[in-house]
């Protein structure tokens, strides 16, 4: 797969802010920059600012402080013209249940001022890249979960868009669904399309994202690519124990001498090092016998909770 | 699939074609649904039989608003054809859209595309006029067969229940953005049922004291049911100007309320 991802700015935030009326502050003040063409990711648990953020990159949430352009224009004065470049996949599908699978693709363009012909074509292309061509006279009601994210997806596709948002693009949906998604995410990339998505799954934003922003309450704690940041703010290897009830308590200040760091969870303990074997050979030297060993390689859900002392998904 | 960077086709909408866009939408719904219609139209005709024709026996003949009386049924049939165009556009705009605003958010992914809320209010509008309209074609139609269609003038009904649907579909809109649950429905019901009966839809205004005629005047179930009756028993002049007005003035306030009300729902 060869993605240029060129040096074109689709997207320059700065001092970022979103305050509800309520006073909660939603996202306080972040940067971020999006080449033409890259993966951007916003990784960060429920709460995190996530969804507000999308909603101001999809220009349907104005700002409360500081800058948004996208496209070259300010999102405060051009909303429309914005919005009729990019895809918006919402978190929870507000999909035209009224209607059918090819319905909802049909009216969708014409919201985009698309002609008739134009948007029948494309209707046809879409249904076959969310491998929807079998249902496309059903009601949007008869689909499962996962095709109707697809449906959603390929219905933020209609109006060709330079960027596309996704929230959260796979939650609630089974590991199946979830792969074939995947999949095609890869495909729109792979074309060219420019992805920004939100997820609080650490797979999902190692797996699509070429660059990604760790988000903690709607702040920015870390930015780079995935590798980059588990090289940052992790070890290369991490050694899961875990204990006997109450065991765990007792053990856990032991253990600490044993690695680089050392996390306790409510379940399990982490030891972070650059070999995990070796740190087991220490730990059964001291004569500590765990109910359950397991080497892994570090991921970013131990970058989240390096940064943050907090786990992702509770 | 190539979805790469092709020409960026879409444009700024123009208000009427923003608007279309929501007319289209609601057509593509109503091809599977079109039925719901009937039932609306079913409604003014059980009240016809029942007040205009039953009632009507005991009562005999009124006097109309010339010098001739006129059947009972005359008198109130096209009170309930108003009252039609008045449901027709206001459940579109109160139940319908409840719905759309509230529990599928609908309208949420309408305006993630070059959509406006503007675009999405003026549309249901319309769409509610033409439905109010359909719905009163469909009543007409009954009336006229049943023989209460006393004056050619009763095709000015027409236009007129476009009107009606028009200043009730835009209060519709303004009621909807602050109704919070089902429940609020009620609230709707408690002033609708009210101006029903008593906005001279079963007898003149002339049974009232004078200074409740003048709050009779004022609502707008009594404007519309005058733009409709007096052309239906033939009395077509000037004096329809005072609903007509009335009622253009009353949808295009709520109207232009209504954009503000669902552009604030629609932008968090």
């Amino acid at each position: 797969m060869t993605v240029t991802i060129s040096s074109e700015l689709l997207v320059q935030a700065s001092a970022l802010r979103k305050v509800y009326d309520s006073g909660f502050v939603a996202v306080d003040g972040i940067d971020f920059q999006l080449r033409r063409g890259e993966a951007f990711g916003f990784l960060g648990p429920n709460g995190a600012g996530k969804s507000s953020t999308m909603r101001m990159l999809g220009c349907v949430s104005p700002l409360s402080a500081g800058s948004l352009r996208m496209l070259g224009l300010e999102t405060a004065e051009h909303g429309p013209e914005i919005r009729a470049r990019i895809g918006v996949v919402p978190q929870d599908d507000t999909l035209d249940t009224e209607l059918t699978v090819r319905e909802n693709l049909l009216i969708y363009g014409r919201y985009f001022g698309l002609g008739r012909a134009v948007i029948r074509e494309r209707a046809e292309r879409l249904l076959e890249f969310a491998r929807l061509t079998d249902k496309a006279d059903a009601q949007v009601e008869a689909l499962s979960g996962g095709m109707r994210r697809r449906l959603t997806i390929a219905r933020a596709l209609v109006n060709e868009p330079e960027i596309l948002l996704l929230d959260e693009p796979t939650t609630g949906l089974d590991p199946q669904a979830r792969h074939l998604l995947w999949e095609r995410l890869y495909q729109l990339k792979a074309d060219g399309v420019t992805l920004v998505l939100t997820t609080h799954y650490m797979d999902e934003a190692e797996q699509l994202c070429d660059r990604l922003v760790v988000m903690d309450a709607g702040r920015i704690v870390a930015e780079g690519s995935p590798q980059d940041l588990i090289r940052t703010h992790a070890t290369r290897e991490v050694l899961e124990l875990r204990f006997p009830p109450g065991e765990q308590q007792l053990t856990a200040g032991r253990l600490a001498a044993l690695a680089e760091r050392v996390e306790v969870l409510p379940d399990r303990v982490l030891l972070y090092c650059e070999d995990g074997e070796t740190a087991l050979a220490a730990v059964h030297a001291e004569r500590i016998t765990p109910l359950t060993a397991l080497v892994r390689r570090a991921s970013l859900e131990d970058v989240f909770l390096t940064l943050t002392g907090r786990t992702l998904v509770d | 699939m190539t979805v790469l960077s092709a020409p960026h086709t879409a444009v700024h909408h123009g208000r009427l074609r923003g608007a279309g866009n929501m007319v289209a939408r609601n057509l593509l719904i109503y091809r599977h649904t079109w039925y719901l219609l009937l039932a609306e139209v079913f409604e003014p005709v059980l009240y016809l039989l029942s007040i205009g024709v039953g009632i009507g026996q005991l009562v005999g003949r009124v006097p109309g608003l010339g010098d001739s009386p006129v059947a009972y049924s005359a008198f109130v049939a096209p009170a309930l054809l108003a009252t039609a165009a008045m449901n027709g556009a206001m459940n579109e705009t109160t139940f319908n859209m409840f719905a759309k605003l509230r529990l599928n958010r609908t309208y949420e992914s309408i305006r993630a595309t070059p959509m406006t809320a503007q675009h999405i209010a003026l549309g249901e509008a319309l769409w509610a006029v033409l439905r109010g309209t359909l719905i009163t074609t469909g009543f007409l139609v009954v009336v006229s067969v049943l023989g209460l269609a006393h004056s050619a003038g009763i095709l000015l009904v027409l236009p007129g229940a476009a009107l009606i649907g028009f200043a009730f579909a835009s209060a519709g809109l303004v009621v909807v953005t602050y109704l919070r649950s089902w429940q609020d429905f009620q609230f709707i019901q408690l002033a609708m049922l009210p101006m029903f009966l008593f906005a001279t839809t079963f007898y003149p205004l002339g049974v009232y004291p004078r200074w409740l005629q003048i709050v009779v005047e004022c609502l707008p179930l009594y404007q519309s049911i005058e733009l409709v009756r007096q052309p239906s028993l033939g009395q077509v002049g000037f004096q329809l100007l005072v609903p007509v007005v009335y009622l253009t003035v009353f949808g295009a306030v709520s109207l232009r309320w209504a954009m503000r009300r669902i552009d604030r729902a629609l932008t968090r």
